[in-house]
């Protein structure tokens, strides 16, 4: 689960990890009395609030140029976020459709600048899982401010990683390695190992999949600020996190994607047109790449879990024809414990129940897999049987592009 | 032989009074596996019938080791209890314990896979569909099944598959036994990020082995397991492998299904790891219907 960059400060103030003061606001109304509580000498930062990344950098769609803007000025600062609240930011990582900015977060401008020695002043740190070593990873870099990856590939010597051993947590040494790699000396040097021990405690306590600061800041007078949180939740976990759960923004997750979840499917949509119906977490992925194997492009990926009941399949449907570009369905089912039967009459209702007018390519596998094809068969629908994979995906294909 | 468990081992359910570990407890009793013992904590003493087989139930895992020789076992407990199931296994000593659980928190196994290292049981999973050594019975009966897997797909024979994913070990497994050849053994070992055992484990396992005479590996998006054990293949694997990689169309940074599959950098991707998977002289899959062919393709059996 992802959160706003506003909701991941102020749980990393609750932690001690030092933050510039910001308020978020949801409405025009409240823009002058949010800036009223900031200092502004240094001026403000007008940040839209949306769970995607390279805001700064985005457009929107009235042509409006940053999602993060500086403003000098309380007046500045009320146009520029007049101009982002419900409007729509497309960035690198939203896809074409951008996301509406339904939260600006005002912040005082941390006192931007080189600091008097010339040195850097924009750091990165991450806290995520090294699945290499199943053990927690602290990711520093003195290249803040610019894509870890691009200086993972470009200069990998300016990246230091710390792991820590989950029977012991982090150390006060390993704190140390990480403020000594970024050149912290005297009183910054205090602040960062602070900040890394504390930020470390978060993400462990709060069961993090992902914590990351870019930049981490040094002011002009010389402290040390988180400037940018992103923050992600291990899903797994948030049944021990009711405080993180109520921080979730339903208005930036897809509509089909939570309908889907009630139903305990698996839901993500992808830009293609034939969807898929499967079972199983792998073969759901591996339906998707057969149908582009042979041509087609997948619409979904779906995945019921091992059960396929005739609700779950129903409720599938319903998901599935809520996205106006899919031209057919390909259902994949290998029911190895369940009666292939049973689920062969589950999709025979869910299709009389939604009216289904595409064309659908049932392949079944498993068990009672001859009672499921003849109750298929038997139906009166034109349900298409496929007797492999690879048979059943050439059907589909062959029918949308026929269409 | 097999690897792992054999049709003697001695298995016991952890949950085995939920719906869930019942289920699959009486799967497992009719495929003729020796299901000899079930622990749920407070209902010790209690029986569990299934077919006139009457297993005990116990409170702990170390009494229903001790009492009934259960080497292995089977984890069915609820996601926040189950690291804890996981960790009792360790301290009974087993043999072996298989996490079929899904949706355990990561901080949990990292815990767990911390307190694992030097002990002497080894972990398979969580989120995994367990494994099957397949006997030789009519559709395999008399094997060992631990888990969630159809037991009558296998055929007793000399391939061994390891895979991340439940539907898509069946689907090999089920184009083997299509195609005449049957299995030495078959793993899952999860689709999390963090698991007892890996890739490489398995195939070093089958690699020894002197039943296993060729190897289906089946790997997803995310982590670089895949690649690690396609170097290690290269180098060291006597025996022949096919290989299949899911998740070529899977955009980059979401999560397919499995905790575990995500795209995180340029070599977690599909393409990247079948590049590695040819390079290393795996015979890989084009298709997932391809499974078995692409083994067939380079051994005979």
């Amino acid at each position: 689960m992802n959160i706003h960059e506003y909701q991941a400060k102020t749980l990393f103030e609750k932690f001690g990890v030092a933050v510039p003061k910001g308020v978020a606001v949801q409405t025009a109304d409240q823009f002058a009395a949010a800036l009223a509580q900031l200092d502004g000498t240094g001026g403000y930062m007008v940040k839209s609030q949306i769970h995607a990344g390279g805001r700064g950098k985005g457009t929107f769609t009235d042509g409006f140029k940053g999602g993060v803007k500086f403003s000098a000025t309380a007046e500045k600062a009320v146009a520029n976020a007049q101009a982002m609240l419900g409007n729509t930011l497309i960035t690198a990582q939203t896809g074409k459709a951008g996301r509406k900015v339904q939260t600006i977060y005002f912040t005082e401008a941390a006192n931007l600048g080189k600091r008097p020695d010339g040195r850097d002043d924009e750091f990165y740190l991450a806290i995520l899982l090294d699945r290499a070593t199943s053990q927690p990873v602290i990711v520093a870099s003195t290249e803040g401010g610019m894509e870890i990856e691009h200086v993972a590939h470009a200069t990998p010597e300016k990246i230091f990683k710390v792991h820590v051993d989950p029977a012991v947590g982090l150390q006060a040494f390993q704190a140390r390695q990480i403020a000594f790699s970024l050149g912290f000396s005297g009183e910054l040097f205090k602040q960062c190992v602070t900040l890394v021990t504390k930020l470390y405690q978060f993400y462990w306590e709060k069961d993090c999949a992902m914590v990351e600061v870019n930049p981490l800041l040094v002011t002009k007078e010389g402290k040390l600020l988180a400037l940018d949180a992103k923050v992600s939740f291990d899903d797994n976990a948030l049944f021990r996190h009711p405080d993180v759960v109520a921080l979730r923004d339903l208005n930036e997750e897809d509509a089909k994607e939570i309908e889907s979840s009630k139903f305990g499917l698996s839901y993500i949509a992808l830009d293609g047109d034939i969807a898929c119906l499967v079972n199983g977490a792998g073969l759901a992925m591996s339906t998707m790449d057969i149908i582009q194997h042979f041509g087609g492009s997948p619409a979904n990926f779906l995945d019921v879990g091992g059960g396929a009941t005739k609700d779950q399949v129903t409720a599938a449907f319903k998901i599935i024809l809520g996205d106006p570009n899919v031209k057919g369905i390909l259902v994949n089912i290998f029911g190895g414990i369940m009666d292939c039967n049973v689920i062969a009459t589950g999709i025979v209702e869910a299709v009389k129940e939604t009216g289904l007018k595409l064309p659908l390519v049932v392949r079944l596998e498993g068990n009672n897999v001859d009672a499921g094809k003849a109750t298929l068969a038997a139906s009166g629908l034109t349900i298409v049987s496929g007797d492999s994979m690879a048979d059943a995906a050439q059907k589909i294909v062959k029918l949308v592009n026929a269409k | 032989m097999s690897i792992l468990v054999k049709e003697d081992t001695r298995i016991l359910v952890q949950g085995i009074t939920g719906d869930f570990g019942a289920r699959h407890a009486r799967l497992s009793l009719d495929y003729g596996s020796q299901v000899v013992a079930g622990v749920t904590p407070g209902k010790g003493g209690q029986v569990f019938e299934h077919a006139g087989k009457k297993v005990p139930i116990f409170n702990t895992v170390a009494e229903a080791a001790r009492q009934t020789g259960a080497t292995v076992s089977a984890i069915f407990v609820p996601p926040p209890f189950a690291a804890d199931a996981i960790l009792e296994c360790f301290d009974a000593d087993l043999d072996l314990a298989v996490a079929i659980t899904e949706g355990i928190p990561v901080r949990d196994m990292v815990r767990a896979k911390r307190a694992m290292a030097g002990r002497r049981t080894r972990l398979i999973g969580p989120n995994c569909p367990g494994l099957v050594t397949p006997g030789r019975g009519d559709k395999s009966s008399g094997g060992c099944r631990i888990g969630i897997a159809p037991g009558y797909i296998h055929k007793r024979g000399n391939v061994g598959v390891v895979s991340r994913s439940g539907t898509l070990t069946y689907e090999a497994v089920w184009q083997l036994t299509c195609r005449g050849k049957g299995q030495s053994t078959c793993v899952g070992i999860g689709g999390d990020p963090v698991n007892g055992t890996s890739h490489l484990d398995v195939i070093k396992l089958f690699n020894d082995d002197p039943e296993t005479e060729a190897i289906i590996m089946i790997g997803e998006i995310g982590g670089n397991a895949e690649v690690e054990v396609a170097r290690w293949i290269k180098e060291h694997c006597k025996k022949p492998v096919a290989g299949f990689i899911a998740g070529a169309t899977a955009p980059a940074g979401r999560r397919m299904g499995h905790a575990g599959a995500v795209i995180g950098g340029a070599e977690d991707t599909a393409a990247a790891k079948i590049k590695i998977f040819q390079e290393c002289g795996i015979s890989v899959a084009a298709t997932p219907s391809d499974m078995a062919d692409a083994l067939l393709r380079i051994w005979k059996g």
